[in-house]
């Protein structure tokens, strides 16, 4: 089991008020598996994200990342698990604006303390792994929106890391890029590369072979099965089952709201 | 380390406009000290050799009462005071770092020598021993220096320097005429000079006192026919040839003991006392130097400015750079990592200021010593002291940046517009 999230409880103090995010999540992701975390904007899937990522700690519950105990882990191990264990893939890519594409894909395996000429050959390795050998001094200025992301995939995956996780990864993209990532992902899922995805498109979600509801910071829902999800396009009553969902979803961030009033008048 | 360095100069070029102005607190501040250090050390170079003679690491040990050496000419011969033994000069030869060793007895040569009507109005006249010219320094630039005969059989022979050489006969060749010196009549034999000319750059008034002495012509004769000018049994002084400057004070002290033993005088104020010209030129560098701490103390506030925009320009790098650090702290780089750059980033940008501004200051310097006439001299210490420090500077100043980079929240950091 590479993620284990057991009873996740995030609350943020706002003022004097103290805000639950997260209430009482648990889910687990098996090895090789590309789930994607849905929900609408509020619904805690960023905080969530900011958890697994190993960024954030939660108020309380229990999260083991590869059987290692994150929540026991001190600042400078937290860094050392984002560097081994998780690749990041920004909505807004994140990359150094005046380093080559090489140089960005090269950027962790600096601090993992890989020797100069191995990093220059595993980055290379990485951006021909996305499809860019041919950009590899590019500087990002240089770089079209899906080229862009596909060094960040890149740098996300150099040093191999447990899981790959994405969040918004098609935000910024137009919608024939965003197919083209998507399809990147999912080449890199069949190649064994577990797949964690954030994000609040449900055709975007519906790519993953699993999805997470969160709404409201519960999860409420699991996604289909493997066999399910790929028999979507064909199956009507699948669609009427989106349909619902999404009532269901508009409803919920409805209540989102009203609490969110409920607050500000508290 | 070095990827740090190359990515800081990396960062620096690309703001070039900014990556100056920044500098240039730091370059103003190290180039005004390396000037001022530059210009001190030219002057305090300039004293010592005014009064020591560059590469003259001679003492004279003369007898004093008082603060002034002994006037014989008013006073007569004292009681108490022996003629120095041959043996006591082996003593002063056998003291350290001493070299040679002269006996002498010299009187004010005013209007006691003329050839012709010609008279030497100054100067010194000296009765010298046989190693007085070797243990000076001098050498023969005209006609013959002492023999062992002149001394034995009381020739009445003399030496000119080149200074009396041109008072007395005015460009007229002086080898082989004869002098009068307190009416006797004397044969100029050759004329001396010493092995190393140098001529005392001037400054001040005092400066023309010390070095006055110096320089109205002096005339020798054998030690030997001295009673045939003046009297037998006149108090001696002595000339150590040194090693090295820097033991001039310490093997005079120990010379003027040794003769002060041998004498016994009612009068304690009377006693051998040597010249400690490294003392007074020290003396002379000490009064500068407070002038020039104090411009010291001014330059470093300058360099505090200096520090204080560092701070300033790093912090609003970092502000600039929070999505930077923010992503990088993601992917996993420790505190550590984001201190050591951005404190890399600010010591190569203080220390390139340092460095352009030791260069600066060196320039101004060499202009300072063109347009005043006063000497420099290049510290290569207070360089190397000046970019280490301005390092250290950047060091200090980016450290507040720095801290603040490496604890940014990463979370915050990437949502940073």
């Amino acid at each position: 089991m590479i993620l284990d999230l057991q009873n996740i409880y995030k609350d943020y103090q706002q003022d004097k008020l103290v805000v639950p995010v997260l209430k009482d999540v648990s889910f687990q992701v098996e090895e090789g598996e590309y789930v994607a975390i849905m929900g609408p904007s509020g619904s805690g899937k960023t905080t969530l994200m900011n958890i697994i990522g190993c960024l954030d700690r939660p108020t309380s519950g229990n999260y083991l990342l590869a059987g290692e105990d994150v929540l026991k882990c001190r600042d400078k191990e937290m860094s050392d698990l984002r560097l081994r264990s998780i690749g990041f893939v920004f909505q807004s890519f994140h990359l150094l604006a005046r380093q080559t594409a090489l140089d960005n894909v090269a950027l962790p395996l600096s601090y993992a303390g890989v020797k100069k000429k191995e990093r220059k050959e595993r980055a290379a390795q990485a951006l021909e792994r996305v499809g860019l050998g041919d950009r590899m001094t590019f500087k990002p200025t240089q770089l079209s929106g899906g080229q862009k992301q596909r060094v960040a995939i890149a740098r996300a995956m150099v040093n191999n890391p447990k899981i790959l996780l994405a969040d918004e990864p098609t935000g910024a993209l137009d919608s024939k890029s965003g197919e083209q990532i998507m399809d990147l992902f999912r080449q890199l899922n069949d190649e064994g590369v577990t797949v964690v995805m954030i994000t609040h498109d449900r055709n975007i979600a519906s790519r993953a072979k699993r999805v997470i509801h969160i709404i409201d910071g519960m999860i409420t829902e699991e996604g289909k099965s493997q066999a399910n999800s790929m028999a979507v396009e064909e199956e009507e009553p699948q669609a009427n089952g989106m349909a619902v969902e999404e009532e269901e979803l508009q409803a919920n961030s409805m209540a989102v709201g009203e609490v969110g009033k409920e607050a500000e008048n508290g | 380390m070095l990827e740090n360095i190359r990515l800081s100069l990396q960062g620096l070029w690309s703001h070039k406009m900014r990556s100056f102005l920044t500098m240039l607190g730091i370059i103003i501040g190290i180039a005004a000290i390396i000037a001022i250090v530059s210009t001190i050390k030219g002057t305090n170079e300039q004293i010592k050799e005014n009064l020591i003679g560059a590469g003259d690491n001679t003492v004279n040990i003369q007898f004093y009462q008082g603060d002034y050496p002994y006037e014989i000419d008013y006073n007569g011969i004292p009681d108490g005071v022996p003629v120095i033994s041959e043996e006591t000069r082996q003593q002063l030869l056998d003291l350290k770092h001493v070299e040679g060793a002269s006996l002498y007895t010299s009187r004010e040569a005013y209007n006691v020598v003329y050839y012709k009507n010609t008279g030497l109005s100054g100067g010194r006249i000296y009765g010298v021993d046989r190693n007085y010219l070797d243990t000076c320094n001098y050498i023969i630039k005209k006609g013959r220096g002492f023999t062992e005969s002149d001394y034995k059989k009381f020739r009445k022979v003399a030496l000119l320097d080149e200074s009396s050489a041109e008072t007395l006969f005015q460009g007229e060749e002086p080898i082989g005429k004869t002098l009068e010196i307190q009416r006797e009549p004397f044969i100029v034999i050759g004329v001396i000079a010493k092995s190393s000319q140098f001529e005392p750059v001037i400054n001040t008034i005092e400066e023309y006192y010390d070095y006055s002495q110096n320089n109205n012509g002096a005339l020798y004769v054998p030690d030997t026919t001295w009673p045939i000018l003046y009297s037998y049994d006149e108090p001696q002084s002595a000339v150590l040839k040194l090693d090295s400057v820097d033991n001039m004070t310490v093997a005079g002290r120990s010379a003027a003991e040794i003769l002060n033993s041998k004498i016994n005088v009612q009068d304690d104020t009377m006693k051998y006392k040597a010249d400690d010209l490294l003392k007074k030129a020290e003396d002379i560098q000490k009064l500068g130097q407070s002038t020039n701490m104090m411009l010291i103390w001014i330059a470093g506030i300058s360099l505090l400015v200096g520090g204080i925009g560092v701070m300033n320009i790093m912090l609003v790098s970092v502000t600039e750079r929070t999505q930077e650090i923010g992503l990088k702290k993601a992917i996993g780089a420790r505190k550590g990592k984001v201190l050591g750059q951005f404190l890399t980033e600010a010591a190569v940008l203080t220390s390139l200021g340092g460095l352009v501004g030791v260069i600066v200051g060196i320039v101004l310097a060499e202009v300072i010593s063109r347009v005043t006439g006063t000497l420099m001299a290049i510290s290569v210490p207070a360089a190397v002291l000046a970019v280490v420090f301005s390092m250290f500077i950047g060091i200090l100043f980016g450290l507040l940046p720095s801290y603040k980079a490496a604890n940014l929240n990463p979370i915050e950091a990437l949502r940073h517009e």
